[in-house]
């Protein structure tokens, strides 16, 4: 795997990530009753909730401080004090999360000093408040939800009797996954503690009454509890030590630690399935061998489909890496591996996975969109995986988009598509393999009248203008990489 | 001052928001405070002055809007909003410093510089806004020196918005961008009223963002009736045509809220009068062509007027009829940015047969409100700068069936079981004119009316099943 990494620069095209509180706000939205509070002004809260209420298509309260010119001079503390009482007051949440913007990192607000002093004051030594630190500057959305997670389980987690359960963490995966992994746990009668835990909060049925904080999410006793677990299971092998809440439960608690890849694709899902088996002495249970023969089968049905991708995935750490090893699993191999996150450690992580890729592999890190196109173009990448921004490589170079992870804005359903498990691996593959299909079609017969008729001469005798007609003109985007001959 | 704490108790709303909301009828005052800070920990639903500044100026579509700031502020407003283009694609990019924590602690001057070199390199454009945001406001980058040094080195302007997000709302947002405009529009010498070169039956047209091609429609009827556009402020104009702003002999204002200040300007600046129009509904559509003509004082083009209106109203009377048949009655609760197009919506839903019950939004005027006061039915709950916690509150008490809002409030109103309308910038179907009366009649059908609340509003008992009258009846 001949690979090239690329970092640099004064200006972001089209940013491929988001800030470090808005992946903050996720975890909290896994917790049962919890709230939380960004610690700035009120534009980035407004326009976070929005960026993830388009995605879920769920009401996403977050409150603010609603700093202003005169806190940004004096301090914050009694905005951020308001803003508690006030929540307190409406939402009457069991836990609230506070996190920092930049503006209140730039002016050097202490917020776990803040929060301490509140709690002080307002005689409520036992409510758990989990302070955050996210600078926007600092940076990504997924460091800064790795650090929220991180965070709430020091602030909660105390010296614990043994217990038999196991903590599973897991990164920001839809609540569909988080579903299905909640489903294999239970097959496999495995007593858990998941963290976080949006599946019923940022999916939330039609139910009456309407309550203002979703039912659902990891109980606070729960997270108490996990020291005394007796693993963790960690989906978060690109999370840096620092950051790794598994690795604190480990340090201070001696819980042991298994980092697995997110169960994705056949190799990490029996990484999972068997760490399962073994942690509870058992066997895996009939459903699931039955659920990964079906996968067996969709990847042979499928394999010289696949075989005829070349990928762009991009995204979150943790994701694209499980992205791109599920398809290297099926031959599809990728041309284009890019992360807005500086997270650095992908390139290593995937090289065992890509020894066998016979093209060039470009890496990008801390990437945006205009970088990440330029690179497709110059590997012929014929289909891209990832989030909804990524339609803008469907828009300028005509390359279809398999959409996937967060955000998804210009489509329904993010949170339903299940793409983990035997069965979600399924799926996703599916996803992937008709997004291939219906780009061929699509153009295939274009593709060889250009390159083979098109050689015999006869074209001048009106046939372009013909082919104009019926497959669009030379502009048609869906038509650029056939022209560029990339189209098998 | 009888408050609604007093008139509607709840124990869950926050003391200091009562002086933001009022029933009409039920108080002495029908004063209703607004255009203040949000309160801290309220869940506001509003954004921010850059986010005001972006509405009004991203819409040019030859410009590179470049974010001076951390990047969320970008990532967030990458080609959200639904304005069309007949030329340049350029203002669909999203360009930042993405400054980092050493360009928090050092200064983003250099990092600026660097960027504008960098941008009007590759893109060859003529005009550069560059928009300071919250951290930049701190840190304390001199855009304006910047700003100018580029200029000169490149040849083009580039100008600086302010729009430092905690130094205010979205309406000083959209005076920042008013400013930025101003200078853009302002010829070499200085401004003065140019009536010699006064282009006779032209006007510029400002407050409509081209959303789904809505200042296309209108330019469409306008030429229809003998007038020009001269410029858009701000749907699909460009450099060049933004420059001839101060040739046109009349200012044609929709959505004040953003646009007043800018028209203020120009009125005293170069002499160019402006009249409120507004193309949304079939009466204000009417309304507004007559007096434009009247303006023009010329027979001929009243003739014209009237014959589109004839026209148009008869094609698209008959579909908004049936939809009106099967909406009266219905109740509408409005809950939007500006004071301006929750004036228009409420005519727009009497049109339709449909009572508005809830009104508010994020950042209207005084004047806007007593309008709205006016014009709202005794009972009507009228409040300014809202949360979800009021919206469902007062959505369940008032009864609405439908909610016109943003894409923050959707979710909510569905969980409630109540329809909704996007009256949002990042819409695909246009709601000015006639087609836009008819697109929002069946918009607001296909959702009241749809099937799926046969189903949905029945589950889990709970609240509904209370028999509380209150509640939207199906
Ligand atoms: S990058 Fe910083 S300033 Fe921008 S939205 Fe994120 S937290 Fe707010
Ligand atoms: S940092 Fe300021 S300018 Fe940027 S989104 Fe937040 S409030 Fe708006």
């Amino acid at each position: 795997m001949p690979r090239e990494t690329k970092h640099y620069r004064n200006v972001n095209e089209n940013p491929c990530n988001m800030c470090m509180p808005m992946g903050g706000i996720l975890p909290f939205k896994g917790i049962e009753d919890a709230m939380v509070i960004i610690h700035g002004s009120q534009g980035c809260s407004t326009y976070m909730r929005r960026h993830i209420a388009e995605h879920y298509n769920e009401p996403i309260d977050v409150g603010s401080s609603s700093l202003n010119e005169k806190g940004t001079i004096y301090g914050g503390s009694q905005n951020l004090f308001q803003a508690l009482d006030n929540i307190r007051k409406v939402y009457k949440p069991r836990l609230i999360g506070i996190l920092t913007s930049c503006l209140a990192e730039t002016i050097g607000e202490d917020v776990e000093g803040i929060a301490r002093d509140y709690l002080k004051q307002r005689g409520l030594d036992d409510f758990p408040l989990v302070a955050v630190s996210t600078p926007g500057y600092g940076g990504t959305h997924s460091e800064g939800y790795w650090l929220a997670v991180k965070k709430t389980v020091v602030a909660l987690a105390r010296p614990t009797e043994k217990h038999d359960g196991i903590n599973v963490i897991v990164p920001n995966l839809s609540p569909a996954d988080i579903r299905e992994i909640k489903r294999i746990l239970e097959l496999m009668d495995i007593k858990y503690t998941l963290l976080p835990d949006i599946s019923e909060t940022l999916d939330r049925p039609i139910a009456r009454p309407y309550t203002k904080i979703p039912p659902g999410g990891t109980k606070v006793e729960a997270i108490r509890r996990m020291p005394g677990a007796a693993a963790t299971i960690q989906f978060g092998i690109t999370v840096e030590e620092n950051v790794s809440p598994g690795r604190y439960l480990q340090s201070q608690f001696g819980v042991p630690l298994y980092n697995l890849p997110v169960p994705m694709g056949v190799e990490a899902t029996d990484m999972f399935v068997g760490l399962l088996a073994g942690l509870a002495g058992g066997s895996v249970p009939k459903t699931l061998e039955l659920e990964r023969g079906r996968l067996l089968d969709c990847m042979v049905d499928s394999h010289k489909y696949n075989a005829q991708g070349r990928g762009a995935v991009f995204g979150d750490p943790e994701l694209v890496y499980a992205v791109v090893r599920t398809c290297a699993e099926n031959g599809l191999y990728p041309a284009v591996v890019a992360t807005g996150s500086g997270n650095t450690g992908l390139e290593d992580l995937l090289e065992p996975v890509l020894a066998d890729c016979p093209g060039e592999v470009r890496f990008h890190n801390e990437t945006d969109f205009a970088q990440i196109r330029t690179t497709c173009r110059e590997t012929g990448v014929n289909i891209a995986i990832g989030h909804s921004d990524g339609k803008y490589l469907t828009e300028k170079e005509g390359i279809p988009l398999a959409r996937m992870g967060f955000p998804i804005h210009d489509r329904v359903g993010g949170q339903r598509l299940l793409s983990v498990g035997y069965t979600g691996t399924t799926m996703f593959l599916d996803r992937i393999t008709n997004t291939l299909l219906e780009y061929k079609h699509k153009n295939y017969r274009a593709a060889m009248y250009r390159k083979f008729y098109r050689n015999t001469g006869i074209e001048e005798r009106g046939h372009t203008s013909l082919m104009g007609q019926a497959f669009g003109s030379e502009e048609c985007p869906q038509l650029i990489p056939v022209l560029r001959g990339e189209l098998r | 001052m009888i408050n609604v704490s007093t008139a509607v108790p709840n124990d869950n709303l926050i003391v200091e928001r009562q002086s933001s909301i009022l029933v009409k009828g039920r108080q002495r005052k029908n004063q209703l405070k607004c255009d203040a800070e949000s309160i801290a920990g309220c869940v506001s639903q509003r954004a921010c002055v850059y986010c005001g500044a972006r509405v009004v100026l991203n819409p040019v579509t030859d410009a590179i809007h470049l974010v001076h700031g951390p990047i969320g502020c970008a990532s967030y407003t990458w080609d959200i909003r639904g304005s069309l283009s007949s030329g340049s694609e350029l203002y669909r990019n999203s360009f930042s410093t993405d400054l980092k924590e050493n360009d928090v602690i050092f200064g983003g001057e250099k990092k600026l510089a660097r960027a504008i070199d960098e941008l009007v390199e590759k893109y060859k454009a003529e005009l550069v806004f560059v928009y300071s945001t919250c951290v930049v406001g701190v840190i304390g980058d001199d855009l304006e020196a910047v700003c100018k040094a580029a200029a000169q080195k490149h040849g083009i302007q580039v100008i600086p918005v302010q729009s430092s997000g905690f130094i205010g709302n979205k309406s000083a947002g959209y005076r920042a961008a008013c400013d930025a405009l101003l200078r853009l529009i302002e010829p070499p010498g200085g401004p003065r009223p140019l009536n010699n070169g006064r282009l006779v039956k032209s006007v510029n047209y400002l407050g409509d963002f081209n959303l789904a091609g809505e200042a296309w429609i209108i330019k469409d009827y306008l030429k229809r009736i003998g007038v020009e556009v001269n410029v858009v402020f701000t749907g699909d104009s460009n450099y060049r045509d933004l420059k001839k702003a101060p040739e046109a002999s009349l200012n044609i204002m929709q959505c004040a809220g953003s646009m007043a200040y800018l028209a203020r300007r120009m009125e005293v600046l170069y002499g160019i009068p402006s009249m409120r129009i507004s193309f949304l509904g079939l009466e204000d559509t009417a309304a507004s062509l007559r007096r434009i003509a009247a303006f023009f004082d010329d027979p001929e083009m009243m003739r014209r007027a009237e014959e589109l209106i004839e026209q148009e109203t008869a094609a698209v009377r008959p579909e908004i009829e049936r939809y009106r048949e099967k909406l009266s009655g219905k109740k509408a609760a409005i809950y939007v940015g500006g004071g301006f197009k929750a004036i228009s919506l409420i005519k727009q839903f009497r049109e339709i047969g449909i009572d508005v019950v809830m009104v508010g939004t994020q950042t209207g005027r005084e004047e806007e409100y007593q309008t709205l006061h006016d014009i709202s039915d005794d009972g009507t709950v009228i409040l300014d700068d809202a949360n979800p916690s009021e919206l469902e509150r007062f959505m369940i008490e008032q009864g609405a069936h439908l909610l016109v809002g943003g894409v923050k409030e959707r979710p909510l109103a569905y969980k409630l079981g109540v329809a909704f309308i996007d009256h949002n910038h990042d819409r695909k179907h246009p709601l000015s004119g006639y087609v836009g009366a008819v697109n929002f009649a069946r918009e607001v059908y296909s959702t009241v009316c749809s099937p799926v609340w046969k189903y949905a509003r029945d589950v889990g008992g709970g609240l509904y099943a209370a028999g509380n009258k209150a509640l939207p009846e199906r």
